[in-house]
């Protein structure tokens, strides 16, 4: 197919490249148009959030308010922290111009005049190629004041983070954005009635922002007939873990996640059987190898088999994996990226990490599993964010899935002494 | 406690937000970037300099990892153990850097050269086992691989 988030055309990174294969023609078209067409055109391309949530984007464009004077904002969501994600970045390395000219579509098109893109502070690199970028757009007059000679204006600031996964959270960072630490918000209100400064803010994803300009080019119809009906258009799905070639690779949505291992990630290493697969960065739920033929990288197809396209990172486990040890890796950064605000995840996702270490080391009962259980379910849902549900549905998943792993860990009962 | 250009483009970055709160994070950077890590008196100082409380400055240090408020070594080698390192042989990795350095997590080599971390994800899944030595990520790790790179900066 085709690649429209990272097209393989040397130095497409660079303005020049850029505008000679078309660039910035999305914005110009976008500038003839009214706002409200623009909403329109991605509410009928149904183009979904990429962030984790699969969220409507044209929807929730259309709950800013209009007409008003107040400042709104727009904050480009590029934290990526959820572990087995890894494709905003190559956004900014290969083609920053196009999240650029998306953001200054959704400024124009919800009537906003400074744009925040928030970056891991990690990608200490990064934020320098998409900064260059930015200036780049600034001196050619596409970022600024009076934008193309019109009437519209807004600038684009980049935010570094400093190292916090709860920062990816929409309301953890508006507070980070704000000089504060990371922590969520409770809601209502929505961020787009209070969001940044009390302000009607927009969250969006990167990669959702970076298809914003493919929509207006070629239009909603062309758009929505990519991939799976329900949830269309590229997606980057990045590949990590026992593959021969594991990295980012834009397909159609609806893609077999069997291709997706063998035929983009060149099959399994070193030709292991599959034994798991986390399919969309480490909060989805884990499916067993033997559920994985059919289902496809889609809201609809994912949901079917249990699980969820969340940030579309797929961590591919071979028949030799100790699961045991991968689960209590993952809630160990769950425990560790709490921001300690609600109880029942403060608590909650330390207790999952040391019932787990218990089956680690072997010292764990039979009753510990249903323990585990037990303490997922109470994170579940009782808490501000939604961190608490992404810390407890691996375990929840894992339990459900591959119980005989947790059984196999117990320690056994010593005959009792008559 | 900032140089002029710093102090400088601590101004300039101001101008980015509606509330110079919000050029905390920003000056923290540059903070650490010139000094290698964040006083006490560095961040009493950047607090008076944007208004904000002393209190303020010390809970965002000590929120985000990144912010380092003592002195440590050169080199700050992250380790990522996270899954997909993990389940690339990120055990190995850490090994082979403890070997190098002397240096278990948290601590620093005695010649005050490295100062190593486990750390969680930085995003380079599709390149691990991977660490990162200051902003440079070095992917696609053989224990051959990091000791040569660890033997350059020795
Ligand atoms: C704990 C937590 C971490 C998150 N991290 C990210 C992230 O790094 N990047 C991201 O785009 N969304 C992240 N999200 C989802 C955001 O809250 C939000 O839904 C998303 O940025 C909206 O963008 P979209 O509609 O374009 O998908 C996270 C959510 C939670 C609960």
């Amino acid at each position: 197919m085709e690649k429209y988030i990272l097209p393989e055309i040397p130095d497409y990174h660079t303005l020049p490249v850029y505008e000679q294969h078309g660039g910035y023609g999305a914005l110009k078209k976008a500038l003839t148009m009214k706002p409200e067409e623009i909403i329109d055109e991605l509410k009928k391309s149904n183009l979904r959030g990429r962030g984790g949530a699969c969220f409507p984007t044209g929807l929730k464009w259309s709950f800013m308010p209009k007409g008003t004077a107040i400042p709104k904002y727009l904050a480009v969501n590029g934290d990526e922290s959820e572990p087995g994600t890894f494709k905003d970045r190559m956004i900014f390395e290969l083609n920053p111009h196009q999240l650029i000219e998306g953001i200054l579509i959704g400024c124009y098109a919800m009537g906003i005049t400074a744009a925040y893109v928030y970056i891991r502070g990690e990608y200490g690199k990064w934020v320098t190629m998409l900064q260059k970028a930015v200036d780049d757009a600034y001196a050619k007059g596409y970022i600024g004041t009076g934008i193309l000679g019109t009437e519209f204006s807004t600038h684009i600031y980049l935010h570094k983070g400093a190292g916090a996964y709860i920062c990816g959270e929409e309301s953890a960072l508006m507070n980070s954005i704000e000089g504060g630490r990371g922590l969520p918000r409770i809601k209502p209100p929505f961020p787009a009635a209070f969001g940044l400064w009390g302000k009607p803010t927009t969250i969006n994803n990167i990669e959702t922002i970076a298809n914003v300009p493919l929509i207006l080019n070629k239009g909603w119809e062309w758009y929505s007939k990519i991939g799976a009906v329900k949830h269309p258009g590229p997606i980057l799905v990045g590949i990590s873990g026992h593959v021969t070639r594991p990295g980012v690779y834009e397909v159609p949505t609806g893609v077999l996640l069997t291709d997706l291992i063998d035929e983009y990630a060149g099959g399994m290493l070193d030709g292991k059987k599959l034994k798991a697969l986390i399919p969309g960065g480490s909060s989805t739920m884990i499916l067993r190898a033997e559920h994985v033929p059919g289902v496809t990288m889609d809201a609809d197809s994912l949901k079917a088999a249990g699980s969820s396209v969340g940030t579309a990172g797929m961590i591919v486990m071979n028949e030799d994996t100790d699961l045991i040890r991968v689960i209590t890796r993952i809630a160990k950064f769950y425990y560790h990226e709490s921001c300690g605000q609600c109880t029942p995840c403060r608590e909650g996702t330390g207790w999952l990490w040391k019932i787990l270490k218990r089956f680690e080391t072997g010292d764990a009962s039979l009753a510990d599993i249903d323990l585990l259980l037990d303490v997922a379910n109470n994170i579940e849902g009782n808490t501000i964010c939604a961190l608490g549900d992404a810390a407890a549905w691996p375990v929840q998943s894992m339990i459900k899935r591959f119980r005989e792993e947790f059984e196999k860990r117990v320690k056994p009962v010593q005959a009792l002494a008559v | 406690m900032l140089s002029q250009e710093n102090l400088n483009k601590v101004e300039a970055i101001r101008g980015h937000y509606p509330d110079s709160k919000a050029a905390l994070l920003p000056a923290l950077w540059i903070a650490q970037d010139q000094e290698g890590w964040i006083s006490t008196e560095m961040m009493s100082y950047l607090g008076d300099l944007l208004g904000v409380s002393h209190a303020h400055v010390l809970g965002v240090v000590t929120f985000y990892t990144m912010f380092i408020d003592k002195p440590q070594g050169k080199y700050h080698i992250e380790v990522c153990t996270n899954v997909s390192c993990l389940l690339r042989g990120s055990d190995g990795i850490m090994d082979t850097v403890r070997k190098c350095t002397g240096a278990k997590p948290g601590e620093t080599s005695a010649d005050g050269k490295f100062t190593v971390s486990e750390v969680e994800c930085m995003g380079a899944c599709g390149g691990a086992p991977m660490i990162a030595i200051g902003e440079e990520y070095y992917e696609r790790l053989t224990a051959d691989k990091l000791e040569a790179i660890l033997k350059q900066l020795a």
